[in-house]
C-alpha cells in the first residue's frame, strides 16, 4: 500500500487518497485542468506557481517524463492530483516516471481521489484554497490551514518564477526525429527580428515559436526597466505569461505603459492582462479559471474558430478600456474577452496560449501576427 | 453561416443490411441526421434495404423507401423524388459507393442533385489509393511504402521492391474482405488473386507490412468555414496488423505525450483539408512506430464509420447529427453542445474516465474457420464500457460480452492437440497463441502473466503495448490478493458458510477491487462463494457504485443531459427522480440471433413510455446502437447487462418496472432472477419464460391445451438417444438442451450420423440431456409476432418460410401475407398463437413458429417475448408493435390502444437473410437448424415474386435477366424443377445441369447442357463458375455425401458473386421474379404510399 495524504479544501471538504512524489505537505489554489496529454508541460509551466493542479484526465504518468518535454527550468505547480498515477512509464521517449521527477523537485502528489467530484465543488464553488499533506493526517487542522492560505489575491508571484539575469534565447520547433532545432545551424529561420521577451514566467514554447517566427530573443527579468529595453532597440516587446494577479505587478504595469507607442508589443496570458491594465484598464478574477486545452476562441478578424489551450485564472475587463482598444478574440464557452487589440498604438494580446505545449496548434498564426506588425512599424 | 435555404429535399441513403463491417452503427448515424435535417424543416428521403432499422420507421423521413440499394432502384427513386440533395456520408461504406455510382453514372447531374458534405473529388481522394497516396505526399506525411495493383503481374512487380511479408487489402471492399497479411510467395499469389476478385474495382493495394506497430485513430469534424475539431483520439489494445473493427480499443489514447499527440493531430487537420472534405466526420487511422515514434498514415474514412459512433457514445459528442447539421450550411460554432447548452459544438470533448471497447466474436458458428484475428474482419459486434480507470473499463468490458466471462477467468483449453499429432504444453499455447493476435487474446496474456511471465516478455511476443499489460498484471496481482485473504484451501469442501469467504477480505480489498471493475461473480469465484454472498457482504459493508455523468467537458459546465456509467468513487451524480419510472434493458453486443431488431424495439418501448409520461432509463453496453443514443431515452445507463449491474442501477432507481422482453435473450435470462431479488417485472411473467422454454413443462402445457409438436425426447446417454431416434423415426433434429438459439443444432438422417453427434458435438449426461425431435420433412414454416394484454390477442403477422423447415428461422426468408397457406390453416395458426398467449399470460409481445406439413400445424416453438420479426411484421402492417407492446406492459389495454385487428396487408412483404460466409475463407454456405446470418433485408411490392426479387436484390443476390443457369437437383426436386427450367428457356436462358438432371430434363424436352460434377472431373461445374459462364445457380442436395460433395459449388458461387439457391421455393420464386423483372417491372414505392392507401 502507498502512504496516505490528505487533500483539504477551505470549504471543509477533505479528500482521502495516496501519496505519490515527495512527500511533504504543499499549500495553493486549487485548479483543474481538463488536457488529455501534456502533465509535463503542465507541471513546468511558471503560471501554475501558487495553485495544485488537478488532473481531470484520469489515468496520468503513462507517459513518464523526459527531458525535452519541459517549459521552464523546473516543475512550479504547488502540488499535483490525479485519479491513477502510474508508475511504469511505456512512451519511446520516457526517461523516468512522473513519481522520481516530482521526489526530485519536492512536489507533493495525491492520487486515487474522487477528481471529478473536487472538480464540480471547484466548479460550483469557485476556486479556492487548498492543502495536500503527506504527514499531517488531521482533517481539521489541515481544514484550518487551508482557510489561512494566503490566495493569489494581491500576490506577486513573478517575482518568484521571472529569470535573475537577461538572456538570449535560441532554441526552436521540436521535431519527431531530431528534437529541437536551433537558431544559427541552419534548421530555425535565420532572424529577421530582434525581440526583448519579458520574463513573467514565460513558457520556453513562447520563445520556440518567436525563434521560428524570424526573431532573435533576448528574454529579461520582469523588473526591467522600459528605457532599459528600449535602449536594446527591439523591433518589437515580447510580454510574457505568468502566474496569480496582474494587479499585485505596479512595476510591470509602469514599464509597459512607458512602452506602448515606442515598439510593437505582443502580450499572452499574463502579459495581456498587464497590457490591459497599461492602457488604463482593469482585470477581475474568474470562478474557477480556463485550464485546458478545448476552449474555443473565435478569431473576430476573421471569424474562424480555433481551439486552444488556456491556462488563466484573471480576465481583463474590455468596458474598462472604453475606446482605446477593441477585441480582436472571444471565448465562445463563455464569451470572455480573449485578445484585444490598440485601436492606434501597434500592439496586441491575447488571453490565450497561442504557443501550446500542451494543447493544439491552431493559434500559431499570432507570432506571424507579431512579426508582420513588426515588419509594419519597421517600414 | 446560416443554415441553406436553396436545398428544400435531401435524400439519404443507408447502408443495407447488417453485415460484418457494417452493423447497427448505421442506423444510429442515420438516425440522428434524419431528426437533425427534419428538424431544419428539409423534406428528408430515405433509402434503406434493412426493415430493423430505426431511421426507416415511417416517421423519421417524410419519404421512407425499403428499397434495394441499387443503382436503378436509385434512380427511379430520385426520378420520382426529385431531391435537390443527397447527403453521401451517413450510410457507411454501402451508402458512399452507391453515390459514388450515381454520381460518376451521370444520375445525380441529370437530376441536379448536389453532394453535400463531401463531394466526388474529395470522396475519390479518400477512396482511392493512388489519390490518396499522392495527396498524403503532396502535404509531406508519411505512408507505409506500397502500390496499387491491378493484375497478377503487376502484383509481382511490386512484391519485388517491397519484399515480404506485405500486406494486402482490396480496395472497396466491406470490413476489408479479401485481405490478409502474407509471407510467403505462395499465399501472396492466392490472396492476390482472392482480392482482385473480392474488390468491386478489381484493384488490389499491397504495402509494406507495418504489423507491430501501435494503431490510433482520430475523429475529426470540419465546416464550411473550415474550422476543425478532433472528437476524440483511439488507441488500439492491438497492435497494427488486427482489422480496427476486431481490436480492443481505448479512448482517449493513453501512450502518448501531448508533443506526439499534436503531432497526429496537426496531421489530421492537414488531412481533411487536402482530401476536401467540405463538411462533417471523418475517421482517420495513423501507426505509430513503438521505438522511434515514426508517425504514418494508414486510411482515411471520409464518413462516418463504426469508430465515430463508437466515438459519441465514448464522449456524449453525436458526431452525425452534428455532421448532418454542417452539411447544410451550419458551422461548428453555431451548433449548441446538447449536454452543457451553453457551450457551442466547436470544442474538442474531454474525458475524466476511460473507455473500453472489445469486438464481439462469433467463431463457435463457424467451426471450420480459425479464430485468427487479421486485417479482415471477423467480429460481428461489440461492447463499450466506462470506468474511471482502465483497468476497471476492461473488466466492465469482459462482462459486457456476455459470453460468460466475468473476469479474467483462467478458462482456456490449452495444452491442444497439434496438426501433427503432438501435444503442447500450456507454455508454448500461450507463446504460440500470443504471437499470432487471436478472439481469446485477453485471456492469454491473463494466463502467461498467471504462469509468470513478465511484461517485457508478452510485450516482446505480443506487441501490446506495455501500459495495456501492465493493467492486466495489477488486476491479476489484485487477484491473487483476493485469494491469499480468503486463506488456504478448503479440504474438506462444503462445510463453510456461504459468506465466510467474503469476509474473510479486509474491507479496504473488497472496495480496490470493485475500483479495479471487478465483478461480484469472479470475486465469488476467488472467494470460493456465490456471487449472491459476495453482494450482501458488499451491500453490508456500503462498497455500492456511485453514477457519473458523460458530459463531453469533465465536468467544466454543468451537463444537462443524464448518460451515466458506474464506478466505485464518492460522489453519485444519477438524481434519481420522483417520477414514475421504467427501466429497458437493451440487448448489449451484436451476434448471430440478437441484433439490431431487439434494439429496434428496446427504442420503440423508450419512445412509447416516454410518450406516455413514464421517465424511460435505458440499460446498454452496445456503442452502436439508437439506444444507447442519449437521445433516445429519458435516462441513460452504458452498463453491463449483468444482474450484478442491472441490480445496482435497479436498487438506485427504484423503479415502477423493469422491461425484460424486449432485448433478446440478454434481458430475459435476467428476468428470473432480477424477479428473485425482488425486482417487478412489467409485461409477461418470467414463469411464463420457464414454461415455454422447459420441454417438460413445455410438452405438458400442449398436451393440456391439445395442441400438437413433433414427436420428441430427452436422451440422457447415447443409448438412449439412439432408441429415442428409432421410435419417433429418422431424419431427427439433435441439440444439447443447455445452449439457445440453435447453437450446436444439427439435422441428423441416420444412426450412424447421431451418434457421431452424440460424440463430437455434445457431451451428454444426465446434467445436460440431448433433445431430440422428429424432423418434419417437406413442412412449411410458419412464423407468427402477436400481442396480448393478458386478455385480448391480436396477430401482428403470420409469415410464411419460403424455404422448407429445418433452417433457422432467423436464416429462412419469408413471406408476408402468407402466399400458399389455406385459408383454414391460418385460422388454426390464430386459434393456436391465441390459446397459447392466454394460457402464458402473456403481456406484450409473443413469437411462436408452427410447422405445417398436409394442412397439419405444429407447434416448433413459443417465445413470449419480441422476436427478430418484430420490425419487419411492424413494417409490413404499418403498426408500431413494439410500442404498443411496451404501452401494453405499463398497464394500458389493446382496446384502450385502438389494436384490435388483425392487419392483413394489401402488398407482399418479403424477408430475405444476409449471410457472412465470404468472411470465413473455406466455411460451407449451407444453411441448417443454426443460425448464421447476421442481418436481413425486406423486400415490399404489389407481387410476392417482384418483393421476393427485391428482397434478393437488397441481399446482393443480383439476379440476371439473361445468360446461363446451372441445376443440379436431388430426385424428389426434379419434377417441381421442371416449370422451373421451362420457365427459364422460355425467358431465353441456357442451361447446363448434372448428369441426372440434365437427363431428367432432357426427357422432358428441354435443351440442356451436360457438365461434370467435380468428382467427375474437370472441365467442371466449379472451372465454368470460376470462368464467370454461370450466371445463377439452382443447387438442391440431400443426405451428408451429397452436402459434401456439393460444397465446392456452394463456396465458388459464393465467392464469384453468382446468386445460388438451395431450395426449389427459393429457385421457383426468384425465376417468377426474374420473369417480372424483364417485363421492365420493378418499380419503388416509399412505406408511406403503402400504409396511406391502406387506411384510406
Amino acid at each position: 500500500m502507498r502512504p496516505t495524504a490528505l487533500l483539504a479544501l477551505a470549504d471543509g471538504t477533505v479528500f482521502e487518497g495516496s501519496a505519490f512524489g515527495a512527500q511533504g505537505e504543499a499549500v495553493g489554489e486549487i485548479v483543474f485542468n481538463t488536457s488529455l496529454t501534456g502533465y509535463q508541460e503542465i507541471l513546468t509551466d511558471p503560471s501554475y506557481t501558487g495553485q495544485i493542479v488537478t488532473m481531470t484526465c484520469p489515468e496520468i504518468g503513462n507517459v513518464g517524463v523526459n527531458s525535452e518535454d519541459v517549459e521552464s527550468r523546473q516543475p512550479f505547480v504547488e502540488g499535483f492530483v490525479v485519479k491513477e498515477y502510474w508508475e511504469r512509464p511505456s512512451n519511446w521517449r520516457a526517461q523516468k516516471s512522473l513519481a522520481a521527477y516530482m521526489r526530485e523537485h519536492d512536489i507533493v502528489g495525491i492520487q486515487g481521489i474522487d477528481t471529478r467530484a473536487l472538480v464540480r465543488r471547484i466548479r460550483d464553488r469557485g476556486a479556492q484554497q487548498g492543502v495536500i499533506s503527506t504527514h499531517d493526517c488531521d482533517p481539521k487542522q489541515l481544514v484550518e490551514k487551508a482557510q489561512a492560505a494566503p490566495g493569489l489575491v494581491g500576490r506577486d508571484l513573478v517575482k518568484e518564477v521571472s529569470c535573475r539575469e537577461p538572456y538570449d534565447w535560441s532554441q526552436g520547433y521540436w521535431e519527431l526525429a531530431d528534437g529541437y532545432r536551433q537558431q544559427g545551424t541552419g534548421q530555425a529561420p535565420e532572424p529577421r527580428f530582434s525581440v526583448v521577451a519579458y520574463d513573467f514566467g514565460v513558457k520556453f514554447n513562447i520563445l520556440r515559436h518567436l525563434v521560428e517566427a524570424g526573431c532573435r530573443v533576448r528574454v529579461v527579468p520582469a523588473h526591467t526597466p522600459a528605457a532599459e529595453v528600449l535602449r536594446l532597440k527591439p523591433d518589437g516587446v515580447f510580454l510574457s505569461n505568468g502566474p496569480g494577479d496582474p494587479d499585485a505587478l505596479p512595476y510591470a504595469r509602469e514599464n509597459i505603459a512607458a512602452l506602448v507607442g515606442k515598439v510593437p508589443l505582443f502580450g499572452i496570458c499574463l502579459g495581456h492582462q498587464i497590457l490591459g491594465l497599461a492602457l488604463g484598464g482593469q482585470t477581475y478574477k474568474l470562478k474557477f479559471g480556463h485550464h485546458g486545452g478545448n476552449q474555443p476562441v473565435m478569431d473576430l478578424t476573421t471569424r474562424k474558430v480555433e481551439i486552444t489551450a488556456q491556462n488563466h485564472g484573471f480576465c481583463v475587463d474590455v468596458d474598462s478600456l472604453s475606446e482605446r482598444a477593441e477585441v480582436t478574440h472571444l471565448n465562445l464557452n463563455d464569451r470572455t474577452v480573449e485578445g484585444l487589440r490598440h485601436t492606434q498604438e501597434p500592439l496586441f494580446s491575447v488571453q490565450y496560449h497561442p504557443e501550446s505545449s500542451p494543447g493544439p496548434h491552431d493559434a500559431d498564426y499570432l507570432f506571424q501576427r507579431f512579426t508582420a506588425l513588426m515588419e509594419q512599424f519597421r517600414g | 453561416m446560416p443554415k441553406r435555404t436553396d436545398l428544400q429535399s435531401i435524400l439519404l441513403i443507408g447502408s443495407g443490411p447488417i453485415v460484418i463491417g457494417q452493423a447497427c452503427e448505421f442506423d444510429y448515424s442515420g438516425t440522428q441526421a434524419c431528426k437533425a435535417l427534419k428538424e431544419e424543416g428539409y423534406r428528408v428521403i430515405l433509402v434503406n434495404s434493412n426493415p430493423a432499422t430505426i431511421m426507416t420507421d415511417p416517421d423519421f423521413a417524410d419519404r421512407t423507401y425499403i428499397e434495394p440499394l441499387t443503382r436503378p432502384v436509385l434512380e427511379k427513386i430520385i426520378e420520382r423524388e426529385r431531391p435537390d440533395a443527397l447527403l453521401p456520408t451517413i450510410g457507411g461504406q454501402t451508402g458512399l459507393n452507391l453515390a459514388i455510382d450515381l454520381a460518376e453514372g451521370g444520375i445525380l447531374d441529370r437530376y441536379g442533385v448536389e453532394l453535400i458534405g463531401a463531394r466526388l473529388p474529395a470522396i475519390k481522394k479518400a477512396e482511392d489509393r493512388d489519390l490518396f497516396k499522392a495527396a498524403m505526399e503532396r502535404i509531406g506525411l508519411d505512408l507505409p511504402r506500397s502500390g496499387c495493383i491491378h493484375s497478377l503481374e503487376e502484383a509481382a512487380v511490386l512484391r519485388e521492391t517491397l519484399g515480404l511479408p506485405v500486406i494486402i487489402r482490396p480496395s472497396r471492399t466491406l470490413g476489408g474482405a479479401g485481405g490478409g497479411i502474407v509471407q510467403t510467395p505462395q499465399e501472396f499469389q492466392t490472396i492476390v488473386e482472392w482480392g482482385l476478385q473480392a474488390s468491386p474495382t478489381h484493384e488490389v493495394l499491397i504495402e509494406e507490412s507495418i504489423a507491430g506497430w501501435k494503431e490510433f485513430e482520430l475523429e475529426v469534424m470540419r465546416d464550411t468555414q473550415d474550422n476543425v475539431v478532433i472528437i476524440c483520439s483511439i488507441e488500439n489494445f492491438d497492435p497494427l496488423g488486427v482489422h480496427t473493427g476486431d481490436s480492443i480499443t481505448v479512448a482517449p489514447a493513453q501512450t502518448l505525450t501531448d508533443k506526439e499527440y499534436q503531432l497526429m493531430r496537426d496531421a489530421a487537420l492537414r488531412i481533411i483539408r487536402e482530401i476536401g472534405v467540405d463538411t462533417g466526420g471523418s475517421n482517420i487511422q495513423f501507426a505509430v512506430h513503438p521505438e522511434t515514434g515514426r508517425l504514418v498514415v494508414i486510411e482515411m474514412n471520409p464518413r462516418v464509420s463504426r469508430s465515430s459512433a463508437l466515438a459519441s457514445k465514448a464522449t456524449g459528442f453525436p458526431i452525425a447529427k452534428i455532421a448532418a447539421k454542417l452539411a447544410v450550411g451550419y458551422t461548428l460554432d453555431e451548433i449548441p453542445n446538447d449536454i452543457t447548452r451553453e457551450t457551442p459544438a466547436s470544442f474538442e470533448p474531454t474525458l475524466d474516465y476511460v473507455v473500453v471497447k472489445l469486438p464481439r466474436f462469433t467463431f463457435d458458428k463457424f467451426p471450420q474457420a480459425r479464430d485468427l484475428l487479421g486485417p479482415q474482419m471477423k467480429s460481428v459486434g461489440e461492447a463499450m464500457s466506462i470506468g474511471r480507470t482502465f483497468k476497471e473499463a476492461l473488466q466492465k468490458a469482459l462482462r459486457s460480452l456476455e459470453i460468460d466471462s466475468y473476469g479474467f477467468e483462467s478458462t482456456l483449453r490449452l495444452g491442444s492437440e497439434q496438426a501433427g499429432g503432438s501435444v503442447e504444453t500450456p507454455r508454448d499455447a500461450i507463446l504460440a497463441s500470443l504471437q499470432t493476435p487471436n478472439a481469446q487474446r485477453l485471456w492469454f496474456v491473463a494466463e502467461a502473466l498467471r504462469l509468470g511471465m513478465g511484461v517485457d516478455e508478452l510485450y516482446q511476443l505480443s506487441k501490446i503495448d506495455p501500459w495495456f499489460l501492465d493493467n492486466i498484471a495489477q488486476i491479476l496481482e489484485c487477484e491473487k490478493e483476493i485469494q491469499r485473504a480468503k486463506g488456504p484451501e478448503e479440504t474438506s469442501g462444503g462445510g463453510a458458510q456461504p459468506t465466510e469467504g467474503v469476509a474473510a477480505l479486509p474491507p479496504g480489498l473488497l472496495r480496490r477491487a470493485k475500483q479495479m471493475g471487478f465483478s461480484d461473480v469472479r470475486l465469488g469465484r476467488l472467494l470460493g462463494v456465490s456471487e449472491d454472498a459476495v453482494r450482501a457482504e458488499r451491500e453490508r459493508l456500503g462498497v455500492i457504485p456511485v453514477y457519473k455523468t458523460v458530459d463531453t467537458c469533465a465536468a467544466e459546465f454543468v451537463a444537462h443531459t443524464p448518460y451515466l456509467y458506474s464506478t466505485y468513487e464518492g460522489e453519485d451524480e444519477s438524481q434519481p427522480t420522483d417520477r414514475k419510472k421504467v427501466v429497458i434493458l437493451g440487448g448489449g453486443p451484436n451476434r448471430i440471433g440478437q441484433g439490431i431488431e431487439f434494439d429496434y424495439c428496446c427504442v420503440h418501448a423508450a419512445f412509447a413510455l416516454k410518450e406516455d409520461g413514464f421517465e424511460a432509463i435505458m440499460v446498454n453496453c452496445n456503442p452502436e446502437t439508437v439506444s444507447t443514443d442519449y437521445d433516445t431515452s429519458d435516462k441513460l445507463y452504458f452498463e453491463p447487462l449483468t444482474l450484478e449491474d442491472v441490480l445496482n442501477i435497479v436498487q438506485r432507481e427504484q423503479p415502477h418496472g423493469v422491461i425484460v422482453q424486449f432485448g433478446g435473450q440478454t434481458p430475459l435470462k435476467l428476468a428470473v432472477p432480477l424477479e428473485r431479488a425482488g425486482v417487478p417485472i412489467l409485461g409477461t411473467p418470467p414463469d411464463a419464460i420457464d414454461r415455454a422454454e422447459d420441454r417438460e413443462r413445455f410438452k405438458r402445457m400442449l398436451e393440456r391445451l391439445d395442441l400438437r409438436q413433433p414427436a420428441n425426447g430427452t436422451a440422457r446417454s447415447v443409448e438412449e438417444a439412439v432408441v429415442i431416434a428409432q421410435d419417433i423415426a429418422y431424419p431427427v433434429l439433435v441439440r444439447p438442451s443447455y445452449v439457445l438459439g440453435g447453437r450446436a443444432m444439427e439435422l441428423v438422417y441416420d444412426e450412424a450420423s447421431l451418434r457421431r453427434y452424440m460424440r463430437e458435438a455434445v457431451s451428454v449426461s444426465a446434467e445436460r440431456p440431448v433433445l431430440i425431435d422428429k424432423f418434419l420433412d417437406d413442412a412449411t414454416e410458419v412464423d407468427v409476432d402477436a400481442l396480448s394484454d393478458g386478455r385480448a390477442v391480436v396477430i401482428g403477422g403470420i409469415m410464411e418460410h419460403i424455404e422448407l423447415a429445418g433452417i433457422h428461422s432467423g436464416d429462412s426468408a419469408c413471406s408476408l401475407p402468407p402466399r400458399s397457406l389455406s385459408a383454414a390453416v391460418q385460422s388454426e395458426i390464430r386459434r393456436q398463437t391465441t390459446l397459447l398467449a392466454q394460457e402464458l399470460g402473456v403481456v406484450g409481445l409473443m413469437n411462436i413458429q408452427f410447422a405445417v406439413k398436409e394442412q397439419q400445424v405444429f407447434l416448433i416453438e413459443v417465445n413470449p417475448r419480441a422476436s427478430r420479426t418484430v420490425p419487419f411484421v411492424s413494417k409490413a402492417i404499418g403498426i408500431p408493435l413494439a410500442k404498443i407492446a411496451a404501452r401494453v406492459m405499463a398497464g394500458k389495454t389493446l382496446d384502450e390502444l385502438g389494436f384490435t385487428q388483425e392487419v392483413i396487408p394489401a402488398h407482399v412483404n418479403v424477408k430475405e437473410a444476409v449471410f457472412p460466409f465470404i468472411k470465413f475463407p473455406g466455411v460451407d454456405t449451407i444453411l441448417g437448424p443454426e443460425m448464421k446470418s447476421t442481418g436481413e433485408v425486406m423486400g415490399v411490392d404489389q407481387s410476392f415474386a417482384m418483393a421476393f426479387v427485391k428482397a434478393q436484390f437488397a441481399a446482393g443476390n443480383i439476379l440476371p435477366e439473361t445468360g446461363t443457369v446451372f441445376l443440379s437437383v436431388r430426385d424428389r426436386d426434379k419434377p417441381a424443377t421442371l416449370p422451373i427450367a421451362r420457365q427459364l428457356a422460355e425467358n431465353g436462358f441456357s442451361m447446363v445441369a448434372t448428369r441426372g438432371t440434365c437427363a431428367f430434363l432432357r426427357q422432358h424436352g428441354l435443351s440442356v447442357e451436360l457438365v461434370n460434377k467435380v468428382l467427375e472431373g474437370s472441365p467442371h461445374i466449379v472451372d465454368a463458375l470460376q470462368a464467370g459462364a454461370i450466371d445463377l445457380v439452382i443447387n438442391t442436395t440431400e443426405g451428408a455425401q451429397s452436402i459434401k460433395d456439393s460444397f465446392s459449388i456452394r463456396r465458388s458461387s459464393l465467392e464469384c458473386q453468382v446468386p445460388y439457391f438451395t431450395t426449389v421455393a427459393g429457385a421457383e420464386a426468384a425465376v417468377e421474379g426474374i420473369a417480372r423483372l424483364k417485363q421492365g417491372l420493378l418499380g419503388v414505392c416509399p412505406l408511406q404510399a403503402y400504409h396511406g392507401e391502406e387506411h384510406g
